[in-house]
């Protein structure tokens, strides 16, 4: 099984990003940066993938999805999160319609930076998750056991949507716009 | 008559990028209806009008869509001016226009990819992403950024690109037109390419006025609504004639889109002949808009309205933004019908999708 | 050098019966429907319609109160209509008579219903059940 870091297999999952970071994602795979070099190829079935991809942050549509490709990866499996919007939200924090980041929903390995993250960095990070992998591979061939299922990470998109009308939805905008008002008037 | 069956195609699919879902409803290999439904990353960016103020908001914008990020900085800044009834310098303008055809061959290139890989040619994909990566690094060259660069601002361009370095673009881009001449070769005379696409998903060209097609899926019908004519930019001043196929099918979609690389290369080096020196943007100083504007580009996609309404305050009553793939999908649900299964993933392609444009 | 038609800005106001006539009147004229949207401007909702000939944009205003709106759907005029039609339907609330293709709410898939108008729902499912039995219906199943 020490194969499993010289030939990882990704899979990519579209939350809700811009494409930015998606096309970053496939230009990755085309020539000018070709990470087959490396023995990462694209799948596109979950169960034979050993790194998870994620761009753009989660909304109360896709967070299912993201948990069910994540459950049916084989242990040990990492998770990348690229660009901002999946690290915490982004530019898109603040829609009615995002839930957050992708580590509300699953536990993230790496964060890319970026946006949109640049080639180089999503090589850069799916390099330094083959190094999480390995780890992760020795404690699960060391007999621990395996710590990765999404069900530790329990989060109701439908309440932190109505919170979300407090904390930071339509409440926090109309203060916004009466605050600016009362500068006006000053 | 035979079993009526309903597949679902997507949300996830291993040719589409992005998620759309459609039913459909099938007679042996026969499509008989398709029926849409999006939605899957709908975000609701425009409400950020409520938090973010106008000049703030050209940001949010421009993440709408990573491939045709510029168009929509621009769409934004060109409703945002109209409103506020400012104009802006022309060397801005030549400049918008000149990173804008940059961005539609990029987008254009990145969809013939799309399109090798759908008809699972994937040497073809490898050589359409390779040519485009020359484009993403004169984007890189010019403004710092690959796919998102943020250079457009109302009232004009954040920096200037000096001669020099757009002299040297256009000599890169006519050094990759014999490259990009081989590769239209293969797309447009290969048997195997000409299989998949000739005859297939016609789109008549009362069809296409009559479903309200927009862009090269218009173009490609021979209906002739290209924004470009309206005068927006320099297109008036540069002289432009869009590129029109009759055919109406996948091999004419793809054509166009073909003729379209080249004519943004012209296109680019017209602007470049004719640019003139002075300012990139002008000041705007205690000036909200009050007013609406609907103002309109002619996206890689086809044509896309950007609407604002004011009322003299930092934060606008309203963006909308109706983007090109959205006035696409009844024509796509009409060349579906009667297609074979197996055709379904091209036609899909042919309409160039952006789901993350369609639901904002 | 052409003439810059994109300056050209022409907003008519009308009344919501004369919807349907004025859409038949440009349709007949050989106008394209550009894009519809609606904006809530205190307690009224102000929609727009934007008709395009010959690269000049021609458009439609009305207000219908956002309370309770309802409208006469332009699909049967403008078969292309309902991606607007449905997408305000979900967005704002409005109820679209004769709605050729309805999705009942389930156009976009969001986890607040109506975000952009709070005086219909927006957000409370239980406000308004009567006028919007369908799509509460159609969101309550999905989350």
């Amino acid at each position: 099984m020490a194969a499993i870091t010289k030939s990882p297999w990704i899979i990519h999952y579209d939350g809700s990003s811009c494409n930015g970071c998606d096309i970053e994602v496939l230009a990755c795979l085309t020539p000018m940066y070709d990470v087959e070099r490396f023995g990462i190829i694209n799948t596109g079935n979950p169960k034979h993938a050993d790194i998870l991809l994620i761009t753009g942050a989660v909304n109360a549509q896709n967070i299912p999805v993201v948990r069910q490709i994540y459950d049916q990866m084989p242990s040990p499996k990492i998770v990348v999160a690229i660009g901002v919007c999946a690290a915490n939200g982004g530019v898109f924090k603040e829609c009615y319609n995002i839930a957050g980041g992708v580590d509300r929903v699953i536990p993230v390995d790496v964060y890319v930076h970026g946006c949109a993250a640049r080639p180089e960095s999503i090589i850069d990070g799916v390099v330094k998750g083959l190094g999480v992998l390995a780890e992760k591979q020795a404690a699960l061939a060391s007999g621990e056991t395996d710590p990765d299922v999404s069900g530790a990470y329990l989060f109701d998109p439908v309440s932190y949507a109505e919170k979300g009308d407090i904390e930071n939805g339509d409440a926090e905008g109309a203060k916004d716009r009466s605050e600016a008002e009362e500068e006006a008037a000053k | 008559m035979s079993k009526r069956t309903v597949i679902p195609f997507g949300p996830q699919h291993p040719v589409l990028p992005e998620p759309i879902h459609l039913d459909l409803v099938i007679e042996d290999e026969t499509v008989v209806e398709a029926i849409p439904s999006i939605g899957y990353i709908h975000r609701g960016l425009e409400k950020l009008v409520d938090k973010n103020e106008w000049p703030e908001m050209v940001y949010v914008i421009e993440r709408i869509c990573g491939i045709c990020s510029f168009g929509h900085g621009w769409g934004y800044c060109k409703t945002i001016e109209g409103n506020l009834g400012v104009s802006v310098p022309p060397r801005a303008e030549y400049l918008r226009t000149i990173l804008h055809e940059l961005g539609r061959m990029h987008s254009h290139l990145l969809w013939l990819g799309c399109l090798a890989d759908g008809f699972g040619f994937e040497s073809l994909f490898m050589h359409s992403w390779r040519l485009r990566e020359t484009v993403l690094d004169l984007f890189e060259e010019t403004t710092g950024g690959r796919v998102i660069f943020s250079i457009c601002k109302v009232g004009g361009m954040r920096k200037d690109i000096p001669n020099e370095m757009l002299k040297k673009m256009e000599e890169t881009l006519r050094g990759i037109e014999g490259e990009l001449h081989e590769l239209a070769d293969v797309f447009l005379d290969d048997d195997t390419v000409k299989s998949r696409l000739v005859g297939v998903g016609v789109l008549t060209k009362e069809e296409a006025f009559e479903l309200g097609a927009v862009g090269p899926m218009a173009r490609a019908s021979g209906v002739n609504n290209d924004v470009r004519l309206d005068g927006h930019g320099v297109y008036g001043e540069i002289g432009f004639e869009p590129c029109l196929e009759e055919t109406g099918d996948s091999y004419a979609r793809c054509k166009v889109r073909i003729r379209e690389v080249f004519q943004s290369i012209d296109l680019i080096a017209k602007c470049v002949s004719m640019i003139p020196d002075g300012d990139v943007a002008i000041e705007i100083k205690g000036q909200n808009p009050a007013g609406e504007f609907v103002g309109r580009i002619e996206q890689p996609r086809g044509e896309a309205y950007y609407y604002s309404k004011g009322s003299g305050q930092k934060f606008l009553d309203r963006i909308r933004v109706r983007t090109p793939t959205n006035a696409n999908v009844p024509p796509l649900v009409k060349i579906l019908q009667g297609c074979e299964l197996a055709d379904v993933p091209i036609l899909v392609l042919t309409i160039d999708p952006c789901i993350s444009c369609t639901e904002r | 050098m052409t003439e810059r038609k994109d300056l050209i800005q022409e907003f008519l106001l009308i009344e919501p019966g004369e919807l349907l006539e004025t859409a038949l009147e440009l349709r007949t004229a050989g106008y394209r429907l550009g894009q519809a949207c609606a904006t809530l401007l205190g307690d009224q909702l102000e929609l727009l319609y934007s008709f395009e000939k010959d690269n000049v944009l021609r458009n439609e205003k009305l207000t219908v109160d956002a309370a309770a709106p309802e409208l006469p759907s332009i699909t049967p005029i403008y078969s292309y209509a309902f991606v607007y039609e449905n997408e305000m339907h979900d967005l704002f609330g409005i109820t679209f008579r004769n709605l050729s293709l309805d999705y009942g709410g389930a156009f976009y898939k969001i986890a607040r219903e109506t975000p952009w108008n709070p005086k219909f729902g927006g957000g409370e499912k239980a406000a308004a059940p009567s006028e919007d039995g369908v799509s509460s219906e159609a969101e309550g199943g999905e989350a």
